[in-house]
């Protein structure tokens, strides 16, 4: 990579170092993790530096990101041979509406382990809308399926969410 | 469209994606139907809810320091076109094919066009949120003005204008680099007893001046405005009252 290249490169890339640790770090839960797979990342994108064209720096880091991200995972699932289809496949076929009731547990403690246990497509969409404000189209781009999969999959991660964080339904409370 | 139909559009709307027509639908029906606008008013508090409690992770600085201190990678011949055309087909063709929510999705606000500003509300309020994770609200903790404007030089190609309103009972607390799209933005803090105002400024595409514009989003309140070829973008959980006076306070002291 000549100077001018990697100065255009890191031009695409270091604005969004955080965005991309962020999501890195919520997909791996780990920190360590979370630093090794942005390094990974801007390396793998340094190499296919070349092939990017355009202005969507950011959307194109992520999907770099998300990528290696995944890979970790996938070989964390290997190791511990945990149900990764179940996480990993997206069913999509989830017809019904959520119903949203009010939510009661809002302290940071709740809401990060509740995000912690969507699984990693659910998770990744809830931080790319909520956290990085991503419109549907371009969480499309970075995890690369279609927009309908993207709605389906916020959809689902939000009524899990709510099912964590909502009061329970009546009569099912423990005090 | 009846309530399972509203329903089953609720959180396109509330993420601002739906079109014009939807939306106004939208709007017109949760005025007059309580189960909707329950189910709304919910769905809303669990986002602001998460928004401002879930934890960001920014990058930490040793990681920062290891990326731009590293040796630059040597490019390879292996050319892998990311994002080939065929992929907005595919989008497109997903679009087609979606099953429970094909009704929904052609309702989808095009990306470009009326819904700019909504898309740029989204963002200065995740820029806002961002911004209120600590460690990553200034860059360059300052009151003092002639530290924050001269900070950004170098950083961005323009120089925001910094007033001062501390007499007015809005103290600058510093200024830092932003990035709510692709551009680099200058970010100026003030504040308000405890509350904090991000300003979001960049040059505008024109000269157009534009009063400010109030909207609302997860909680937060939002003022737009254009003014001698800048962009502002104001955020905060303050009141929409003091809100209010604090835009025209700036307004006042920024001049050509
Ligand atoms: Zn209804």
């Amino acid at each position: 990579m000549d100077p001018h290249e990697r100065m255009r490169f890191e031009r695409a890339t270091l604005p969004h170092l955080n965005a991309a640790h962020n999501l890195a770090r919520w997909l791996t839960r780990d920190d360590h993790a979370a630093e090794d797979v942005v390094q990974e990342a801007y390396y793998r994108a340094a190499r296919y530096f070349n092939s990017f064209r355009g202005d969507e720096g950011r959307v194109w880091l992520l999907s770099v990101v998300r990528r290696v991200a995944f890979d970790w995972l996938a070989k964390q699932r290997a190791q511990s041979a945990a149900v990764f289809n179940e996480e990993f496949h997206d069913r999509g076929d989830e017809s019904s509406n959520p119903e949203f009731r009010a939510i009661q547990k809002c302290d940071q403690e709740s809401v990060r382990q509740a995000v912690e246990e969507l699984s990693p497509p659910l998770r990744e969409v809830i931080v790319l809308r909520e956290l990085e404000g991503l419109s549907y189209q371009e969480i499309a781009k970075v995890i690369e399926v279609p927009i309908g999969t993207v709605m389906s999959r916020l959809s689902r991660g939000r009524q899990q969410l709510q099912q964590r964080l909502a009061s329970p339904p009546e009569g099912a409370g423990t005090t | 469209m009846n309530c399972r139909d509203f329903q089953q559009l609720l959180q396109p709307y509330s993420d601002g994606e739906l079109d014009l027509v939807r939306q106004l639908e939208m709007e017109e029906h949760l005025a007059g139907c309580l189960d909707c606008e329950e189910q709304e008013r919910n769905l809303r508090s669990m986002r602001t809810g998460l928004a401002a409690a879930m934890p960001y992770y920014p990058a930490p600085d040793s990681l920062r320091a290891k990326l731009q201190l590293a040796p630059p990678p040597s490019p390879t011949v292996t050319r892998r076109r990311w994002r080939p055309s065929g992929q907005q087909l595919s989008i497109a063709a997903g679009i087609m094919l979606v099953v429970g929510a094909a009704a929904t999705i052609g309702m989808l606000v095009p990306r470009s066009g009326t819904g700019a500003d909504d898309r740029f509300a989204e963002r200065v309020v995740a820029g806002h949120v961002r911004s209120l994770q600590a460690e990553h609200l200034m860059d360059v903790p300052s009151s003092d003005r002639h530290t924050v404007k001269p900070w950004f030089r170098g950083k961005i190609d323009f120089s925001p204008q910094v007033p001062d309103l501390a007499q007015q009972g809005y103290p600058l607390t510093g200024g830092r680099l932003d990035y709510l799209t692709d551009r680099p933005v200058a970010a100026l803090v003030y504040h308000r007893r405890l509350h904090a105002i991000n300003v979001f400024t960049w040059p505008a595409a024109d000269k157009t001046a534009t009063p400010a514009r109030a909207s609302d989003r997860q909680g937060f309140h939002l003022r737009h405005w254009q003014r001698f070829g800048m962009t502002y973008w104001t955020v905060s959980d303050l009141n929409d009252q003091e809100l209010d006076e604090f835009v025209r306070l700036f307004q006042e002291q920024t001049a050509e």
